[in-house]
């Protein structure tokens, strides 16, 4: 049950408490946070699972960790470890250039990425039980957030005005199973959560994606990459909840100490929202 | 009838679809305001630490007390059952506990995500409120377990036993107007569990 929260990415267990002391729905367990993945490059893989042992033991709501997009073995050892969700994530280097991992193989939940409704119902089909927004994460530039999730619910909204008869080419078009594709223009909104991640680091950036209609928030590298990471994160999770009243996100948005810098995603020499399709 | 379903965080459109479909008029509580104006109340399921931080961000701590202590039907599900509990074992000590109810619980009791699972439960007891006893198809996600039941507190279904426990544990639960479930009705489209706050309403109305 995490919709209407926020999901954040910590690399030791004191940032893990810090977030769970700061209203956070869950923690995903990372070795490095994206903006420090984009910095030092190389492999990015599963973490070590001492480290996910340790975050486990330090907080009572779920943890997360995240697999290499197609390493079904690293899903594995992570359901082995007992974690809660797995991501299987664009921010890790792709283990498989051409298949996703069968999640339906799995008892733990997955998390997967998505630019478009098409790339979502895909994961959806290979039983994803969550959808989220791929943006760009390490960057702290919500942009891409922002086109992927409205691209995927300016999709929905298109698909409910399309006559039946006109389902089977959208599905060719989309890509995506067309059980999936009529059940979808049918109630008009994905069958699993969407969610909304890659590069929000401010309060107002949560509410953004809210008002635009993620239903909880992931925040990477933009509470634990600022000045004052506990404050900050203490904000974002209250912009979260009070998404629809600006007096509130307002209110939180003082003193919050520097945010990430960032850099913008059209600068981003490495593109992560591209892997994956 | 306005029920207030607390809009924090947590599986809150689920409820609204029930209590929609019950004839209720749902609002979704995220002030001291909106509390004080409606008829019932309703804590989803979610995660209890993140509700606590936002309750009292929210200064929604107290109002909802006092709405509850004043006879307010509530009902509280997975985390919102965790909220309403007099005592929390495994919780945070600084988690909030509106203390509504004389039970004790122990937060994820039956284990993580992945130790989910879904189980029949007897529903006998609702027959006395008028209800369908057909068996409850009941969800459970991280669930609280209930390890002591105070002398007022009614147990209205059990989980029977599995391997490890030999006797039933209480699963659904009710002390005066409120009422409290481990698992989750709002998931399956199970109405009764609402109808018991609803009904509690009416009879409140009448009365």
């Amino acid at each position: 049950m995490l919709r209407g929260g926020v999901i954040m990415d910590v690399v030791t267990a004191e940032q893990a408490k810090i977030a769970e002391d700061a209203g956070a729905v869950a923690v995903m367990a990372l070795e490095r946070v994206p903006a420090d993945i984009r910095a030092e490059g190389g492999v990015a893989r599963m973490s070590a699972p001492e480290l996910i042992e340790a975050i486990k033991a330090a907080v009572t709501v779920p943890v997360m960790a995240k697999a290499r997009i197609g390493h079904f073995v690293e899903a594995q050892v992570l359901e082995a470890l007992g974690v809660d969700f797995v991501d299987e994530s664009e921010v890790l280097t792709p283990a498989d250039p051409a298949h996703h991992i069968d999640k339906w193989a799995f008892t733990v939940p997955f998390v997967c990425g998505a630019t478009s409704l098409g790339e979502a119902l895909r994961r959806i089909a290979e039983g994803a039980a969550m959808i989220r927004s791929k943006g760009e994460a390490g960057t702290g530039d919500v942009s891409v957030a922002v086109t992927h999730l409205r691209a995927v619910l300016g999709e929905l909204r298109r698909l409910r005005s399309l006559d039946p008869a006109e389902l089977p080419t959208a599905a060719k078009e989309l890509q995506a199973p067309l059980e999936l594709v009529r059940e979808v223009a049918d109630t008009g909104r994905l069958p699993v959560p969407l969610f909304c991640a890659g590069g929000i680091a401010t309060p107002a950036d949560a509410a953004l994606v809210m008002q635009l209609g993620a239903e909880a928030v992931f925040v990477g590298s933009g509470i634990f990459k600022s000045g004052d990471p506990a404050r900050r994160a203490r904000a974002i999770v209250e912009a979260t909840t009070q998404f629809r009243d600006p007096a509130i996100v307002a209110k939180v948005s003082h003193n919050l100490g520097e945010a990430m810098v960032g850099i913008s995603a059209a600068d981003a020499p490495v593109h992560l929202a591209g892997r994956g399709w | 009838m306005d029920v207030g379903v607390l809009a924090l965080q947590g599986d809150v459109s689920e409820h609204r679809a029930i209590l929609s479909s019950l004839g209720a008029t749902v609002v979704e509580l995220r002030s001291a305001r909106d509390v004080a104006r409606v008829d019932a109340l309703v804590l989803p399921g979610g995660e209890s630490t993140a509700m606590s931080v936002l309750l009292r961000a929210s200064d929604l701590v107290d109002p909802l007390r006092e709405r509850i202590a004043a006879g307010v039907p509530t009902l509280g599900t997975c985390a919102g059952m965790i909220l309403l509990a007099e005592e929390v074992l495994d919780g945070r000590p600084d988690q909030v506990r509106l203390a509504a109810v004389d039970i004790t619980v122990r937060r994820n009791a039956f284990g993580r995500q992945v130790n989910s699972f879904e189980a029949d439960l007897d529903a006998t007891a609702l027959g006395a409120d008028g209800l369908d006893t057909a068996p409850i198809h009941a969800v459970f996600i991280r669930a609280p377990g209930v390890v002591r039941v105070g002398p007022s507190v009614e147990v209205l279904a059990t989980l029977a036993p599995r391997p490890g426990v030999t006797a039933p544990e209480p699963v659904l639960l009710r002390q005066g107007s409120v009422v409290v479930a481990a698992f989750h009705p709002e998931l399956v489209g199970e109405r009764r569990v609402h109808q018991l706050v609803l009904g509690a309403l009416r009879q409140a109305a009448s009365a």
